[in-house]
């Protein structure tokens, strides 16, 4: 190897890609749109419950909504709960299933390897670029959930599932808990975007069978004849927050969840790696 | 020092006075063989003119000569580097624009400049902002840095790929049609470009099916014909392997080709869009013969036409142009080969 090459690959600047990865993904539109789109939820909720002449009673509407007008920040929780089934998952496809495709089908993807980015490299930006946008979009959901239910409600005292009181500092514990849930919950599927992102030059259709592929998920979880598959089901936990809102906190979904999710990763990174580190970039 | 070490070593200077080679290199896409066991050798130091008509798979070659696809069978290497293998090392040193410039239409001609240069690792994001507008000031772009990328014109976004690849000193610049969509104004700037870049050192490896472009700023040149390499060389290699040809403007046609006929040339008439454009007048007929290289002179042969009475009124030997080279090698015809 010539001097030079060794000098030079002593200093090398690795952080800089994924800075610029993570200055890209929000500099476009359409991050901030699906993002104004999920700040929207809370809000919606927190005024319509407002205006409302009587408050929602126990086990009304949405989980925990009979709880927001004692303690505004489980606006931040019940959001959380209502976007995760079908409108958080659909921003986390747009930005995993748009991670490879989207640069093939810019055409970019062929000078950002020649620069050479480094295939592997590229990837784990990629994949790292979408869970910062899956910790972005729930946080965005929870702290605008906190904000406009404070504002409208106040914080006071609230009674979780299983009947105690908890005071403020408690409500946000629970709520961050919550929100640490769902983005985990995310992590699979961003996983499973960055797969089928690695396999087509369009962009719109990975963002697409990635959206179809929550649904088909959470319908087969559905069907109490496939009972056995469903622990598999990367949308398994999505739903089993219950438990972080009961008294003691019980932590075996959020574990069992937190495993599976980090099974997803593994899997879909390693068939990730396999596709997008020999495939022919023709685009 | 042990013989084979020097022997070894005596390869190693072979190869690496070669920016590219290549050996029996194919790829194959399903049946079809896009370029089928070529051995290119483009000299450091050299502009090298890559040339084949559409689909002869010069873009293919391209992207397998940087890692974008990988090679069916043979080897390459780039800067001294195997392909694929090695182009970690030397991908940082090699400028490419391929198949069309492509950028983010979100981001300003500067801020795609920046993208693409923190992409590599080794680029110092110390000197990046300095070196993304002397790239623009390059390619004469700097008034349009901040304009989103998506307002920019055909020819701008050309530039902008262009000032992409020299965003860092290169030992090597790969441009694939670097002149498409250019106005006659930037071609030119182009040309100049291209020389200014290697005035620098720096080997520039350009594929084109201009020949009018690579005869101005080439040195060597390869000609691809449906997958394979059908001739490379220097530009005089090149010209030089034509047989000559005369060429002659008489109202004594027949005459003429009797007489050339008698020397041993076989003539013909050039056709008639040719003989337009070289101006016959009102019954001239333009001639064209191949002559060997073992032939008469020219001056015998004129002595000999004027002496049957041939009126010449124009008489021309030269090499064929290397557009003439071209289509003898790759074909006549305007359509695709596949
Ligand atoms: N992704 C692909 N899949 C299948 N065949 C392909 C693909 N890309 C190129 N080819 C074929 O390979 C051959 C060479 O194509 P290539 O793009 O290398 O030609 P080219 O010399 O660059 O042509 P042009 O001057 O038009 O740019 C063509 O016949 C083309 O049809
Ligand atoms: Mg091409």
């Amino acid at each position: 190897m010539p001097a030079d090459a060794v000098a030079v690959r002593a200093r090398t600047h690795g952080g800089a890609l994924l800075a610029s990865e993570l200055r890209v993904l929000f500099r476009r539109w359409r991050t901030w749109a699906m993002l104004a789109a999920l700040a929207s939820i809370p809000v919606l909720m927190a005024v319509v419950v407002r205006l409302s002449s009587e408050p929602p009673g126990p086990g009304e509407g949405p989980p925990f909504l009979d709880q927001v007008t004692n303690n505004g920040m489980f606006v931040a929780v019940t959001a959380l709960v209502v976007t995760t089934p079908l409108f958080l998952p659909l921003t986390v496809a747009v930005v995993s299933g748009d991670t490879i495709a989207g640069e093939a089908s810019l055409g970019t993807l062929r000078y950002l390897l020649v620069a050479p980015a480094g295939r592997v490299r590229l990837l784990l930006v990629k994949y790292l670029s979408a869970v910062v946008f899956c910790l972005a979009a729930s946080g965005t959901v929870l702290l605008v959930g906190w904000a406009i239910g404070v504002a409208l409600f106040g914080a006071g005292e609230a009674t979780l599932l299983s009947g105690d009181t908890i005071g403020v500092g408690d409500a946000v514990l629970r709520s961050l808990l919550v929100g640490a849930h769902v983005s985990i919950c995310m992590l699979g599927l961003a996983a499973v975007g960055l797969f089928i992102s690695t396999l087509t030059d369009a962009g719109v259709g990975a963002m697409a069978a990635v959206a179809v592929l929550t649904i088909v998920a959470q319908v087969l979880g559905q069907l109490d004849q496939l009972a056995w598959l469903h622990p598999w089901l990367f949308t398994h936990h999505w739903l089993a927050f219950a438990d972080l809102l009961r008294e003691p906190v019980v932590w075996t979904s959020f574990t069992q969840n937190a495993l599976l999710q980090a099974a997803y990763v593994a899997f879909f990174g390693a068939l990730a790696y396999g596709r997008f580190s020999t495939k022919d970039v023709l685009s | 020092m042990s013989e084979t070490a020097s022997l070894a070593d005596q390869a190693e200077t072979e190869t690496a006075d070669l920016a590219i080679a290549t050996t029996a290199l194919t790829k194959r896409f399903g049946h079809q063989l896009a370029v089928n066991g070529i051995d290119l050798a483009v000299p450091r130091g050299s502009v090298f003119g890559f040339l084949g008509p559409n689909g002869s798979g010069k873009t293919t070659t391209i992207r397998v000569l940087l890692g974008l696809a990988s090679a069916t069978s043979g080897t390459a290497r780039v800067l001294g580097h195997d392909v694929p293998s090695g182009l970690r090392d030397a991908l940082p040193r090699v400028g490419a624009l391929i198949e069309g410039p492509a950028f983010y239409p979100f981001l300003s001609g500067a801020d795609n400049l920046r993208r693409l240069d923190s992409a590599d690792a080794r680029a110092d994001p110390g000197t990046r902002d300095a070196r993304t507008a002397r790239a623009l000031e390059r390619v004469g772009l700097t008034h349009a840095a901040r304009k989103k990328a998506r307002a920019y014109s055909l020819g701008m976004k050309q530039r902008l790929g262009i000032a992409a690849a020299l965003l860092t000193p290169r030992d090597l610049l790969v441009l694939d049609e670097p002149t498409n969509g250019l106005d006659p104004q930037g071609t030119r700037e182009v040309r100049s470009l291209i020389r200014a870049v290697a005035g620098e050192g720096t080997t520039v490896f350009v594929s084109s099916h201009l020949l009018a472009e690579v005869e101005q700023i080439c040195t060597h040149a390869a000609v691809m014909h449906v997958g394979s390499l059908v001739a490379q060389g220097s530009l005089d290699e090149l010209r030089g392997s034509g047989e000559r040809v005369v060429r002659m403007l008489t109202p004594d046609g027949d005459r003429a080709v009797a007489e050339l006929a008698r020397l041993g040339l076989g003539a013909a008439e050039a056709d008639a869009a040719a003989a337009a454009a070289r101006r016959a007048g009102p019954g001239e007929v333009t001639l064209e013969a191949a002559l060997p290289d073992d032939g008469p002179a020219a001056e015998d042969l004129v002595a000999a036409l004027v002496t049957a009475g041939v009126r010449v009124r124009g008489f021309d030997v030269a090499r064929p142009s290397l557009e003439e080279r071209f289509v003898a090698l790759t074909g006549e015809g305007f359509d695709v080969a596949r």
